[in-house]
């Protein structure tokens, strides 16, 4: 493939972001990671409704359409079910398409496609074709945005075998794991969260690579192990300042992808922390939360000092209005609360019998 | 009882039909049509004999009845252009060249079938001849195939891609969807729609209102003609001419051919008794079977005669029995084959 040797051998960071260097905002690392694709593969392409148009995905792919031809970056039919078809079939034919939605939610018009196609064609056919997709998403909160322009459906993919999912915390996950997701050989959702796009963050100049699967410790600590991704990991470091306030040192694991997941470093957390608190902007049933419980309930059970806690979305749909999503939403608040009850765990009065209704 | 009223009768021009696109091939084309037809006929027919011994563990979708319309539409085509097909796939894949060995191991979930025992007859695949893939949703291979020629407009290669798909297709949203972005980008595309007037037993009348399907597509902006689908001259004639276009940037087509399937939707017998269609309207086309009616047609025409057939014949006979029993001594997959290919490297 035409990758240069510049990016094939390029850095990799598996370490904590650099504490210096170029400060670029979160939108312009995502522009960056895709100018740098087009540049460098001719069979890289960039479809979406609206990549053309003067809001550019929300600055995602401003000028790209200029610079690499329309040909090459474009506008799409409201077709969402088709052009996911489209470009799994380009993506199975040696081209590298990126897919891009402004909301998650339109890809459940294309689940068919994304789920049973895509997802599908490399082990249906025993490994004769790739499927190098990616398909971008921008999780939306707040604004009205409500039931159906702000699903956080990386719960509802979690159980697809032959898919990736990565979901990028700061600038430089952001332009780093888009890289590595253009190239894989596999499809690889990535899931971007709207209030991260307005974040700065050092972000390296060229090429490099975040590795997809594997999980960063964003900050250490004895007393409790915090598992997110995503949004949620800002809440989270938020939520770790006001605990160490009142003596708990809360270790904090950003999973950077959460399919395939870091199972050793999630269980290597717990093993010198005792407790986990997964955090999630999806909701608990079924979804990270879940998945990210039951592993430690099955594989870290000797090292639980505490029930598992979880901090996500309710079972319910999201409310468009301002004051009914201030209930819905976590924040760091329920996140500190939530450590706080695990860390206090054995330690508080005996809880009161619940009374049946 | 079955009802006598014949729903769909069949409309083409029979044997007269040939004698127009005839000239357009020499004898040993004509002849090797035939012998395509016959062989795809003979395999099906004894895959169908064998299949309630219950070594073939998948589900089956014959085409018996159809031949003449994956053979004439493959005929048209070279080695690099790509076919996709829906679930049933067994005529696309044998007129497209897709190895029968590897087709009998694959029905009879062996290590190396074609798709190594994960596909199973609905999922036949032979990339060396652009046998490309298959999906069993209903719609599911139309924008793939789409995708696939937008893929070889943007590379600047020459190859086109041709889409099976059935009449309950087109009653897919993804379809009208991949009419319409074909037809936007003029990407070379075929839709080649197979109407055989029954969904699984569902009539075209209780799905769709009375109308052209070349009409509905025409709708899309895209050129579409009708064809009888019993005469694989004629499928082969409007294949010809969507490929010109495809090939010279003038985008995709959508080619009707008005089939039958003489089997039921799905497994070997005929379900006719059971009375969504008539046994009549069966019989009917029966009459006019693709392969019985173009052996016809040679033999009047002085091109074929019953010696040849006979060795024929012979010859496919044998090709059948050394697949089966290759088929039947092949391996088994192990264990770990099931852990393969869940992602590429």
């Amino acid at each position: 493939m035409p990758w240069d040797e510049g990016l094939v051998n390029s850095l990799v960071y598996d370490r904590p972001d650099p504490t210096e260097g170029r400060i670029v905002s979160y939108v312009q690392a995502i522009n960056e990671a895709l100018g740098l694709a087009l540049e460098c593969d001719p069979s890289v392409f960039v479809l979406g409704q609206g990549v053309d148009d003067p809001s550019a995905m929300f600055g995602t792919t401003r000028g790209l359409h200029e610079r690499f031809g329309s040909s090459r970056v474009f506008d799409t039919p409201l077709s969402e079910e088709a052009m996911m078809g489209v470009a799994a079939g380009a993506a199975m034919n040696g081209m590298r398409p990126v897919y891009m939605h402004n909301r998650p939610d339109f890809i459940l018009l294309a689940f068919n496609q994304l789920v049973t196609h895509a997802a599908k064609f490399h082990y249906m056919d025993n490994g004769q074709t790739n499927v190098p997709l990616v398909i971008w998403a921008a999780i939306g909160r707040g604004w009205g945005s409500g039931a159906q322009h702000s699903q956080a459906i990386q719960g509802l993919l979690l159980g697809v075998p032959g898919l990736k999912i990565v979901m990028p915390s700061t600038p430089l996950d952001a332009k780093g794991l888009l890289l590595s997701a253009i190239l894989d050989n596999n499809p690889v959702c990535v899931f971007e969260h709207r209030w991260l796009m307005k974040k700065d963050g050092i972000v390296p100049a060229g090429f490099y690579r975040v590795p997809i699967g594997k999980a960063i410790c964003r900050r250490p600590g004895r007393d409790v192990t915090i598992v997110g991704a995503s949004h949620a990991i800002e809440l989270a470091l938020q939520a770790a300042t006001r605990l160490a306030a009142e003596g708990i040192e809360a270790e904090i694991i950003d999973l950077r992808s959460i399919k395939p997941l870091d199972e050793g470093a999630i269980l290597e957390s717990l093993h010198k922390t005792g407790r986990v608190v997964v955090v999630d902007t999806g909701w608990m049933m079924g979804g990270v939360c879940a998945e990210v419980g039951c592993l430690v309930a099955e594989r870290g059970y000797h090292d639980l000092k505490a029930p598992v806690a979880r901090v996500g979305l309710p079972d319910i749909p999201t409310p468009a209005g301002y004051a009914l999503e201030q209930y819905y939403y976590p924040d760091a608040a329920r996140i500190a609360a939530a450590v706080t009850k695990v860390v206090r765990h054995g330690h508080e009065a005996p809880p009161t019998p619940v009374q049946a209704p | 009882m079955a009802d006598p009223i014949i729903r769909y009768p069949y409309e083409g021009t029979g044997i007269r039909g040939f004698k127009d696109f005839a000239g357009a091939h020499t004898r040993e084309h004509l002849v090797g049509l035939y012998r395509a037809m016959l062989r795809i006929r003979r395999i099906e027919e004894e895959i169908a004999r064998q299949y309630h011994e219950d070594r073939m563990k998948t589900p089956i979708h014959l085409v018996i009845g159809q031949e003449a319309s994956c053979v004439g539409c493959a005929a048209a085509l070279e080695d690099t252009d790509l076919v996709y097909s829906s679930h049933r796939t067994h005529g696309a894949y044998l007129a497209k060249g897709g190895d029968l060995k590897a087709m009998l191991s694959e029905l009879h979930c062996r290590a190396n079938g074609c798709a190594g025992s994960r596909g199973g007859s609905m999922h036949l695949i032979d990339k060396r001849v652009g046998m490309a893939g298959t999906s069993a949703i209903v719609g599911g291979a139309v924008p793939i195939g789409t995708g696939a020629a937008l893929a070889l407009q943007m590379r600047g290669e020459r190859g086109v891609v041709v889409v099976f798909l059935g009449d309950a297709t087109t009653e897919e949203g993804v379809t009208s969807e991949s009419l319409n972005f074909a037809a936007l980008k003029r990407v070379p595309v075929i839709f080649f729609c197979e109407n055989n007037f029954y969904s699984v037993q569902s009539p075209l009348a209780t799905r769709q209102p009375e109308r052209d399907l070349c009409r509905w597509a025409a709708g899309h902006a895209v050129p579409a003609v009708r064809v009888d689908g019993m005469n694989v001259l004629a499928v082969w004639d409007a294949t010809r001419t969507a490929v010109a276009r495809a090939r010279t940037g003038g985008g995709p087509t959508f080619i009707e051919t008005t089939v039958y399937r003489f089997r039921a939707h799905g497994g070997a017998a005929d379900d006719s008794a059971t009375g969504y269609r008539s046994e009549a309207e069966r019989r009917a086309w029966e009459a006019v079977c693709p392969v019985a009616l173009f052996g016809e047609y040679l033999r009047q025409a002085d091109l074929l005669d019953a010696r040849e057939v006979d060795t024929m014949e012979r010859a496919i006979a044998a090709e059948i029995e050394e697949a089966f029993a290759f088929a039947l001594a092949s391996p088994e997959p192990v264990e770990s084959d099931l852990y393969r290919h869940v992602y590429a490297d």
